[in-house]
């Protein structure tokens, strides 16, 4: 069972989002490290936008984040998304991957339970034998 | 280009709810416009030689110049700001072009018939195709629920909740005070139909911290706008409306997919992506927020325009929420604001009737008349890489 509908939108695989979608097959979090300044860098681009440099690596993260922001979606505003009821999505800021933040979602907070700065850690969905989702659950603090 | 060009003809279609306009073509819809703006005027569709708009307007000019009968084509212009972002650009697109002289009287317009195309609201699901950086952005969004602008926006705005306490209630008092605003505009898709905090507080929740009435109006409807220079326009038929200034784009990293905007710098987070706009806009008119009599702004959503009043210096950043609960956006506040009922409460043109109430506040012909008003902003939608307008009568 996963947090949203098997038949959501998935994502489109490009050469830049690849290795990051591999990745979560694999159930591993990682980011984009420029190989010029170290900067992490999210979502995957050629180049880092700091420096310029079109070197990176790819960095395995723990997987610890912090809630940043989040909303409470009521309205399905997606077919797939009409028998669902309200869920959350989330901001993430990754702990050990400075000014990355990912959007996902808290897969075992109640609404009223969310509150920015909520500590998390990352789980994987498998939603199609193809594609993998990083989601989070809330982590003892 | 200070000055150099004025807004002198408008116009606006009948607005109403989405899928109700049935008499025409959106098309149709369009060309009326341009036609009654024109005349508007006090000019001739002949004298028209340039045509400007944004958000890819399905209407393209090629198809209006040709129908209307224009002689002579010397400038058409579509901003790549994004959205809502681009009507003050389309704007500024047509005053540069008069300011340079690559024409000398340029229509702006925006027409959107959502029953005969697609309404905004909807998710976007299925757009995704080839390899564009917009895919692999929406790839990170989309799966997660983030599929339209109300959530993007909802996360931005929760942010300012947390380091600001901003409370629902004060988004209550953008709506409230925007619907009183309507309710005093016939035109207006929402007239005589009263808001209460009440009613706003109870209303069904859409994408928490919003609720139904923290979200713009649907709407069908169309407006236009001439601009020429200043050699011409004290020949108009009305007072011009001259183009003080005009700023347009981004702070950095805003710019990650219409609603994947997460991923700029922490301090940008809660703020409408205003605040460059801001330095160059007051900057090149030589004044400061204090000398704005009336304020149209982009209310896609209640939240960002308290983002939106923070970066343009009209309060402190964090004082969004009170300063709206202080009754500052009203008729009789500091700051009238979306004197005719703005995107939530008169129509949905993608921002472009604001620009529309600023010229009849300026002219001096708005049903909600700000008083003696000399001058107004109008900023086109946050949250996106945006743009905005400085205007004097």
């Amino acid at each position: 069972m996963t947090y949203l509908p098997a038949d959501m939108p998935l994502p489109a695989v490009t050469d830049d989002t690849r290795p990051f979608w591999d990745a979560c097959r694999r159930h591993e979090l990682v980011a984009q490290r420029c190989g010029g300044c170290g900067a992490f860098r999210h979502p995957p681009a050629p180049v880092c936008w700091r420096c310029r440099s079109f070197a990176h690596e790819w960095v395995r993260l723990s997987g610890r984040g912090t809630l940043f922001s989040f909303a409470v979606v009521h309205r399905p505003f997606l077919p797939a998304l009409a028998a669902r009821g309200p869920f959350n999505v989330a901001v993430v800021a990754l702990d050990d991957a400075p000014g990355v933040r990912l959007v996902s979602n808290v897969v075992d907070a109640a609404p009223e339970t969310l509150r920015v700065g909520l500590p998390l850690e990352v789980v994987f969905e498998d939603v199609t034998p193809e594609v993998t989702l990083a989601r989070f659950r809330v982590r003892a603090g | 280009m200070k000055d150099a060009a004025a807004i002198v003809g408008i116009a606006e279609s009948e607005y109403t709810k989405w899928g109700r306009l049935v008499r025409c073509t959106e098309y149709q819809l369009a060309l009326e416009t341009i036609v009654r703006a024109v005349e508007d005027a006090g000019l001739a569709l002949d004298d028209v030689d340039g045509f400007a708009s944004f958000s890819n307007d399905r209407n393209e000019f090629c198809f209006a110049a040709t129908d209307l009968g224009v002689p002579e084509v010397r400038y058409a212009g579509m901003t790549w700001i994004v959205g809502g972002g681009g009507a003050c650009a389309a704007i500024a697109d047509a005053a540069r072009a008069i300011a340079t002289g690559t024409a000398r009287c340029v229509v702006v317009y925006r027409a959107i018939a959502m029953g005969q195309f697609r309404r905004f609201g909807r998710a976007l699901a299925g757009d995704v195709q080839g390899v564009r950086p917009q895919d692999a952005a929406l790839g990170f969004a989309l799966p997660f629920g983030l599929v339209n602008a109300t959530v993007g926006m909802a996360l931005l705005v929760r942010r300012h909740m947390h380091l600001y306490g901003t409370t629902r209630e004060h988004l209550g008092h953008v709506a409230t005070t925007f619907r009183a605003h309507a309710n005093r505009n016939p035109a207006a898709v929402m007239h005589g139909r009263p808001m209460t905090l009440a009613d706003h507080a109870a209303a069904p929740r859409i994408v928490e911290p919003f609720g139904l009435l923290d979200c713009c109006l649907e709407t069908d409807g169309a407006n236009a706008l001439v601009l020429v220079g200043a050699d011409r326009a004290r020949d108009c038929r009305h007072r011009p409306v001259w183009v003080m200034a005009a700023a347009e784009g981004s702070g950095p990293r805003w710019g990650c997919g219409a609603w994947a905007m997460h991923y700029m710098p922490e301090d940008d987070y809660a703020t409408g992506n205003t605040r460059t706009l801001a330095r160059d806009l007051f900057g090149r008119a030589g004044i400061g927020p204090a000398d704005v009599d009336v304020a149209q702004l982009y209310d896609h959503y209640t939240g960002m325009v308290l983002l939106q009043l923070e970066d343009l210096g009209f309060c402190a950043r964090g004082e969004g929420g009170p300063f709206a609960a202080s009754g500052a956006l009203g008729l009789d506040g500091a700051l009238p604001t979306n004197t005719a009922g703005g995107s939530l409460s008169e129509a949905y043109v993608h921002g472009l009737n604001l620009v529309v109430e600023a010229v009849k506040q300026l002219r001096g012909t708005a049903v909600s008349q700000v008083p003696d008003a000399e001058i107004a902003l109008c900023a086109s939608g946050g949250g996106i890489p945006t743009s905005a307008l400085l205007l004097r009568r």
